[in-house]
């Protein structure tokens, strides 16, 4: 059997910058003062009902508009299937209902944040907003959670499971679990500004969250951004591997280096691993126009989501606004992009989408 | 009496996020369920929560929350006649 394509048909993205009612990125601001970056809400009365959004934390109401711009946008009302990647999943009421349980000993317990603290919150919600009763399914796997959803979106297209999937990425801060963060060394520390993530010289990440959702389907159509030619996941992978993994990769792909018109890299910030970029971009990609984003979005587990959502947009626009250049490399048209992502040097994964 | 009318109606947009209603949008005699301000059974919960952990009540039979929880006049009214707290 001929395996189906996989053709990303919309998009939609809530993150730290205006990225709805945009072209692209026209409106992106560098925040180089803050080392935890908060979303751009959009006005979520215009997709949820008061009653239905006064018991939704944040990452659940941006799942949600997220979700509803890319079926507006691939111009369709029903998918087959909802697949969710998030790394903390519901953090905010997470933390809400252990800080009831505290502060209370254990007493006078509501359900309200507890119902909706589950990491599988957002696909329900979006499910039972759809009245999708297809397949639902939500990955937790760390900063390849998104990949984890994506992967499975393409076999259930391919295989012909599903002719189409909503498939997204999402996380939301917590105020304690970003305290942690900091505590441990995760995210920058306070008052060391500017912020910069290309010529840091210090630990930890600028943090940040966001909801990126996007449309698959198995056929081509006029509203297609791109065709997602493969994903790969590995968890684990040394800073000199790096290469021999992405050529392999794309020869498997039949693909050389010289095929990539652009390379999209997870730069986060974090001195300590940022080798895994730099040996990529210094060297075998060194002729290639590399774009990062993490300035923009943030790092969080599915911040790769959003840099799917850019590259995404890169391919319809045909256009690198200044803002995500690495290098001054350009090309006169950009049909194929590689995306390579890391936390902490963990969690490696490869995406390659094709116009 | 009034002052406690008032006190529930803030507690209950609170902890319910009511986001779009004010105190002034509650009359004391509208329904809390159903048509008036369309709480629902996890509401319920919450306010018998609410009337445990603020004023020391323990509801022992779920089917007087039904009277109990009728409006916001016969809330402050049990409340004040049974109210440990």
């Amino acid at each position: 059997m001929q395996l189906k394509k996989t053709y990303i048909n919309g998009i939609g993205c809530i993150s730290t910058q205006k990225t709805f009612d945009t072209v692209f990125l026209e409106e992106a601001v560098h925040n180089h003062d803050e080392n935890v970056l908060k979303i751009v809400p959009p006005i979520y009365k215009d997709f949820i009902s008061p009653a239905a959004a006064r018991r939704m934390a944040k990452g659940v109401k941006n799942g949600i508009v997220a979700s509803a711009i890319a079926m507006k946008d691939a111009n369709i009302e029903n998918v087959d299937a909802i697949i969710t990647g998030t790394g903390l999943g519901c953090i905010e009421d997470s933390e809400k209902f252990l800080k009831n349980i505290l502060d209370n000993n254990e007493e006078f317990l509501t359900p309200t944040s507890f119902i909706q603290s589950t990491h599988n919150t957002v696909g329900a919600q979006i499910a039972l907003l759809q009245q999708c009763k297809g397949y639902n399914f939500t990955y937790v796997n760390g900063a390849v959670s998104f990949e984890s959803a994506l992967i499975d979106a393409k076999m259930q297209i391919e295989e012909d499971e599903a002719q189409s999937v909503l498939v997204g990425g999402v996380d939301e801060n917590g105020d304690y679990t970003t305290a942690l963060f900091k505590l441990s060394g995760r995210i920058k520390p306070d008052n060391q500004q500017p912020y910069n993530l290309l010529d840091s010289d210090t630990s930890g990440a600028v943090y940040g969250e966001g909801a990126s959702f996007f449309v698959l389907e198995n056929e081509r159509k006029k509203t297609t951004y791109a065709e997602i030619l493969d994903v790969t996941i590995l968890n684990t992978l040394e800073e000199n591997e790096v290469e021999a993994e992405t050529l392999s990769f794309l020869k498997a792909n039949n693909l050389e280096i010289s095929d990539i018109d652009a390379l999209v890299l997870g730069f986060d910030g974090n001195v300590d691993f940022e080798n895994y970029y730099r040996n990529l971009g210094e060297n075998s990609f060194a002729n290639t126009p590399q774009l990062y984003y993490k300035h923009l979005s943030g790092e969080y587990d599915t911040a790769s989501a959003f840099a799917l959502w850019m590259a995404a947009k890169v391919l319809k626009t045909q256009e690198i606004p200044e803002i995500i250049k690495v290098n001054s490399v350009e090309k006169l048209a950009y049909k194929t992009i590689l995306l390579y992502n890391q936390l902490n040097g963990k969690n490696h994964s490869f995406t390659l989408i094709s116009k | 009496m009034e002052a406690l009318k008032e006190e529930l109606k803030n507690k209950i947009i609170t902890t319910l996020n009511l986001e779009d209603i004010a105190i002034e949008d509650i009359a004391d005699n509208d329904p809390l369920f159903g048509d008036g301000l369309g709480l629902d059974s996890i509401d319920a919960l919450e306010l018998i929560v609410i009337l445990d952990k603020d004023y020391g009540i323990k509801l022992v039979d779920p089917k007087e929350g039904k009277t109990i929880f009728q409006s916001i006049e016969s809330m402050a009214a049990y409340i004040s006649a049974n109210r440990t707290k």
